[in-house]
């Protein structure tokens, strides 16, 4: 059974096969027409296939939005180092919750893009990393391996294309940071999950020291389609600078929240409204976060015009992340918001950096205590100062996730803030319906 | 080398050596950048951000602590930005730290209260409640009080990277992330308290240091620690004639910042309750506490009657006393009581491979030479236990410069981790063909070759075409020192031949001899039966032979003298006085007053340290060193004869002791802090 209803402002390309029968047995991947694109690319040289991804302008869909095509080519194909592939399905940015219906409802089509990848730069092994929660998940990728190398389409010799590749699968313990794709490296390799000083880049300097390919679970999922209708087929699907379609999670104050592909480009308020079914109990638009806890929130007024892609967003100062939309209505306390958001980051610093670990726990205090109406004037803009403090002098990006959101809710919604002085009871707490992320 | 690049920081066009670190460039110029992670030697961290810096065309601020030189760069280091990024770094790591500087034992030379008074804000803003949890302790040595702890992980790195340990690791994250030993709540480890030394703030500290005293009302004394024979310099920090605390943080001397847990807290030998503060005479059959006068004249005229009456003497001399008191000790027995009957505890067959270099220049391995030199051979010892500098250095080498390392040892070793070949047993010969492809080689032995072993082992390595430099092991601070000083019967001062060999250790231990003098040793200590009819004894405990001695005289300790001694590697380093202790007197004092007492000290010269190592520098080939380096803590090899030595070297005389970290003969029994270690271990 499927998660959610289907809508059909949908463009089912990677999640064409969800709520089949059986979907994430091998003989019906086989059976439509699963692992053809596989054999096609086998015959490929490997700079045809990277020129295929580049061409479909795909784009990581794991947060930053990194050309694909254009990592993979980044790869030292010709090093005499095994070359690896690691999938990150760490899957861990509030609001997300794509990867892991990829991997229930078609782990194939998984296991096909990461061949592919392989076949690309010459690599012979890879992990998927997934995260500890999903333990569910491991159970159902394993069979999928059992499966595969039981068919002849993991292992020695592969259908007889002469390429070998193995493939396991590996579980985090529980920390976000390690999505981060150094850090995954690191838990990977046995170590406490801390990012790596960069450069040199995981395509270069990854797992184990060796080259390494690394992506999201829905960027490898991509990958089948790429080859087997062409890049530019893929490209067309989206708006001029990022190709193709995106699995988005409608998250928070929705009357239908759900998974749903849908092409880039596609209109916020449209989203809401006909993919989303509108608001619950009929509430107005607050806010909104376009991809994840970890970019700028944007106010009703902006979300209007906007598009889900990488450059409205960009041009509103957000980002498109991950494709976790949080939805928050009129009730919302922006207060708490920022305080349930801060709780995350101070929960998932990893504590390797002193403005991260220092800064989110100090904030994740301040909020406490500013939202239990024991703040003082100053509090707020202090708020925003210490987020500006920790913005891009932290090791990682993950200082910055808790910065971004922080700063844009301190400065769009002031007055909420004000509205929590002198002692006063939070205005909000009679709707009582806190966003949960 | 590659050309140098070329860059500007703050203004000024400088040069550095590609690959080189915009931090260690811009300090190369003076140009100081502010850092708590990054240290010299260690992997990099990135962690504690306080080195950001602007860098022209790259957006963001950059680590200096990782960011190499570049062509034509940029680099801004003063800028309102820069200034303000550091300004609230420094806030954020105040916000949970205790700020208990008060009481903390590293106000007035942490590296957090300089940082904050030169780079921090003057107030916080934090007014939350701060992140608390009790200070733990991890062993008999460390200490550990989290809320200090400011993540550098500098200690995490020392241990692994430095000692080759990892004893030492971090539990959770976030703002609760601690460092934690990664054996459940306690370390097993060295003890070497390097990661005490390296903690840029008060979070780790030492059993033995702790709540003693604030650092600026110590005197610091750079002397040489008294244990084993890798010659570690140790800055002593001492006050009211107390010695509070030992750590090399200057990094001068053969062992830059390493001290082993011999040296940096196994002095506290001196301290010990039996500690020897008076000469005992004995009386009717038992010692008896008598004034310095009656014990020197007691001597003195029982050494007198001996020569009238034709007696024999016999003297045993210390691996632990200096150069000069060596020197002094076997002349007084040569010309004064007219004896070869002269020994001490031969630990390393030095004088074999000493004759076996006949001839060739160049070929003892200095300690540098441990951390510039290629590849290496260990035969036989456990370095990391016996010689922890020398395995230090060989793992630094291994660490920065990938040299190769060839372990031969009867079991397990920790060079093992990181050699290119280890083995168990003896059979180096194997190795040839893989020696003979290295550019250069450094052999290690320890007393498990000796004699005709050593002679082989020359000529294998002479045999293999490359340049070929050797290390003689031995077990204790002056055991090179009091060979190249004649402390033996068949050898004079700068391995010439005596004449006539007298006695041995062991003969004279078991002859009928008309009086033994004992300095710093203790032959009886196996449950033997003293045979001597007249024993004197200098040392600093009432040990098995001192309780059977006529006459005991209280020594001081290498903490409590000048002098010079001679390292395993042959390089000569100056002991400096760091405290009195009430009571004890140099032993060469000592020696000088009974020379005084017998009417004899004009033969034998002044018997201040300068003037008797004035004398070594004019009669020992090797030791006219420069004395400007020796005066400034520095260390000079010697190579203290060129040519056969036409005696017979008595390889069967040779026995190490085979300390290991937490022993250093007799004198490791009186350490508290060794023997709490040891009982730490027992109680496991
Ligand atoms: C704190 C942090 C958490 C992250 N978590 C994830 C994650 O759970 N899944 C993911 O695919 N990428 C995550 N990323 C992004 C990865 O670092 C990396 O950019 C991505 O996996 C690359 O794949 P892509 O190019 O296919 O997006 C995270 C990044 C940061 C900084
Ligand atoms: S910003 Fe620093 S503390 Fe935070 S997760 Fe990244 S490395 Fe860890
Ligand atoms: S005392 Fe030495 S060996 Fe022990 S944890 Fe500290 S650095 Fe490591
Ligand atoms: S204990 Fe000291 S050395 Fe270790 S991480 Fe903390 S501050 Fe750094
Ligand atoms: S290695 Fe030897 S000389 Fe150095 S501190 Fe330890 S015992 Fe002393
Ligand atoms: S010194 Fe550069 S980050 Fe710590």
């Amino acid at each position: 059974m499927l998660y959610n209803e289907p809508s059909p402002l949908e463009t089912r390309v990677l999640s064409r096969r969800f709520g089949k029968p059986n979907s994430a047995s091998i003989d019906t991947y086989l059976a439509d027409d699963g692992y053809k694109a596989f054999l096609k690319a086998s015959k490929m040289k490997p700079e045809e296939i990277i020129e295929e991804v580049k061409a479909s302008n795909l784009r990581g869909r794991g947060g930053a939005g990194f050309p694909t095509g254009m990592k993979w080519s980044f790869v030292p194909r010709n090093s005499p180092k095994p070359k690896y592939i690691v999938v990150n399905a760490d899957e861990s940015e509030p609001g997300t919750c794509k990867d892991r219906l990829l991997m229930e409802y078609d782990p194939h089509q998984l296991i096909e893009g990461i061949l592919i990848a392989g076949l690309s730069v010459d690599a012979h092994a890879g992990y998927i990393y997934v995260r500890g929660e999903y333990r569910y998940l491991i159970e159902i990728l394993d069979k999928a391996l059992a499966e595969a190398y039981q068919k002849g389409w993991l292992g020695k010799n592969i259908q007889g294309t002469g390429f070998d590749f193995e493939l396991y699968t590996h579980t985090g313990a529980g920390a976000y940071e390690c999505g981060e794709e150094s850090a995954l490296l690191e838990s990977l390799e046995g170590k406490r999950g801390v990012p790596r000083i960069r450069p040199p880049f995981p395509a270069v300097v990854g797992a184990f020291q060796c080259p390494t390919i690394l992506n999201n679970v829905e960027t490898y999922c991509a990958v089948p389609a790429i080859i087997r209708d062409g890049g530019k087929a893929f490209a067309d699907l989206g708006v001029p600078k990022a190709g193709g379609t995106k699995l988005t999670c409608l998250t928070g104050h929705i009357n239908k929240p759900g998974v749903y592909e849908l092409p880039l480009g596609f209109p916020v308020l449209k989203l809401i409204e006909e993919v989303g079914g509108g608001i619950r109990n009929g509430k107005k638009l607050k806010a909104f976060i376009p991809g994840g806890s970890s970019c700028p929130i944007l106010t009703a007024a902006e979300c209007e015009g906007a598009t889900m892609d990488y450059d409205s967003m960009a041009s509103r100062k957000s980002m498109l992340g991950s494709g976790g939309v949080v939805v928050m209505d009129e009730d919302t306390c922006m207060v708490k918001a920022a305080l349930r958001i801060m709780r995350f980051y101070a929960h998932e610093s990893c504590g390797w950096c002193i403005p991260c670990r220092e800064g989110t726990a100090w904030l994740r205090k301040l909020l406490t205590r500013f939202h239990q109406g024991m703040g003082t004037r100053t509090d707020i803009d202090l708020i925003g100062d210490v987020s500006r403090n920790m913005l891009g002098r932290t090791f990682c990006p993950l200082g910055d996730a808790a910065a971004l959101p922080t700063i844009s809710i301190v400065e769009k919604f002031r007055q909420e803030f004000e509205d929590h002085l002198d002692g006063k009871p939070c205005p909000f707490e009679h709707a009582r319906h806190m966003v949960t992320v | 080398m590659a050309d140098p690049v070329k860059l500007t920081i703050d203004g000024r066009e400088i040069h550095a050596a590609p690959g080189t670190l915009v931090i260690d460039a811009a300090k190369q110029n003076g140009i100081e950048v502010p850092a708590f992670c990054y240290y010299e030697g260690l992997t990099l961290q990135a962690a504690c951000r306080m080195c950001l810096v602007e860098i022209e065309k790259t957006p963001k601020l950059q680590t200096a602590c990782t960011v190499p030189v570049a062509e034509g760069m940029v680099v801004r280091t003063e800028t309102p930005q820069v200034a303000t990024a550091r300004k609230y770094m420094l806030e954020f790591l105040l916000t949970n730290h205790p700020l208990d500087c008060p009481v903390c034992d590293k106000g007035g030379e942490c590296e957090l209260q300089d940082m904050t008074f030169r780079y921090g804000v003057g107030e916080s803003r934090f007014t939350e409640e701060k992140v608390h949890t009790p200070e733990k302790q991890f062993s008999p040595v460390v200490f550990f009080d989290a809320p200090r702890c400011i993540l550098c992980y500098r200690c995490v790195r020392v241990c692994d990277e430095g000692l080759g340990v990892k004893a030492l690791g971090v539990i959770n994250r976030g703002v609760v992330s601690e460092i934690a030993p990664n054996h459940g709540d306690h370390l097993e480890c060295d003890e070497c308290g390097a990661c005490i030394d390296i903690c840029p703030v008060g979070a780790l500290t030492s059993g033995a240091y702790r709540y003693q005293t604030r650092p600026w009302e110590m005197t610091h004394v750079g002397t040489i620690c008294t244990h084993c024979a890798d010659g570690c310099k140790t800055t002593l920090g001492t006050r009211n004639d107390r010695i509070l605390r030992g750590n090399n943080r200057d990094r001068s001397g053969v062992n830059g910042e390493f001290l082993c847990i011999k040296g940096r807290y196994g002095f506290d030998f001196y301290d010990h309750p039996e500690r020897l503060q008076a000469p005992l005479l004995r009386v009717n059959g038992k010692l008896e506490e008598v004034s310095w006068a009656q014990a020197l004249n007691a001597v003195a005229q029982k050494f007198n009657q001996t020569l009238a009456d034709g007696g024999t003497f016999g003297v045993i001399g210390s691996n632990h006393t200096s150069n000069e008191e060596n020197f002094y000790l076997q002349k007084f027995a040569r010309e004064v009581l007219r004896t070869n009957h002269i020994d001490h505890h031969r630990t390393g067959d030095v004088v074999t491979l000493l004759d076996a270099l006949s001839g060739k220049e160049g070929k003892l391995a200095t300690v540098a030479d441990l951390y510039e030199r290629k590849a290496f051979l260990v035969l036989g010892a456990d370095l990391a236990l016996e010689h922890p500098l020398l395995s230090y250095q060989i793992r630094a080498n291994y660490r920065h410069h990938q040299a190769h390392i060839y372990v031969v040892t009867p079991g397990a070793v920790r060079e093992d981790h990181y050699s290119t070949v280890s083995l168990r047993g003896r059979d180096y010969a194997s190795l040839r063909d893989k020696l003979k492809a290295e550019s250069e080689l450094v052999v290690l032995f320890d007393d498990s070759y000796k004699g005709d072993d050593v002679r082989k082992l020359v000529e294998f390595g002479e045999s293999l075409g490359i340049p070929v430099k050797y290390i003689a092991l031995v077990d204790y601070s002056n055991s090179r020192g009091a060979v190249d000083m004649g402390v033996a019967p068949e050898l004079l001062p700068g391995y010439k031949p005596s004449g006539q060999p007298g006695m041995h250790y062991g003969e004279m231990r078991d002859a009928n001899l008309g009086a033994l003098w004992v300095v710093g040793a203790n032959p009886l200590k196996n449950g033997a039966q003293r045979k001597a009819g007249f024993l004197v004894v200098q040392d600093m405990f009432l040990t098995e032979t001192a309780q059977q001695a006529d006459v005991v005289l209280p020594a001081a300790s290498a903490y409590e003298k000048n002098g010079t001694v001679t390292n395993a590697t042959g390089e000569v380093q100056r002991l400096k006085r760091g405290i009195n202790t009430m009571g004890a007197k140099p032993d060469l004092e000592i020696m000088g007053f009974i020379a005084r007492e017998m009417g004899a000290a004009a033969a034998l010269g002044p018997w201040t340290p300068d003037a008797v190592f004035e004398q070594i520098r004019k009669n020992v080939r090797g030791y006219q060193v420069p004395l400007p380096v020796l005066m400034t803590g520095g260390a000079a090899q010697t190579m203290p004869v060129n040519g056969r030595i036409p005696v017979e070297s008595r390889p069967d005389l040779v026995h190490s002791d085979h300390n290991g970290l937490f022993a250093s003969g007799t004198l490791g029994r009186y350490s508290k802090v060794l023997n709490s270690v040891m009982e730490s271990r027992l109680r496991r």
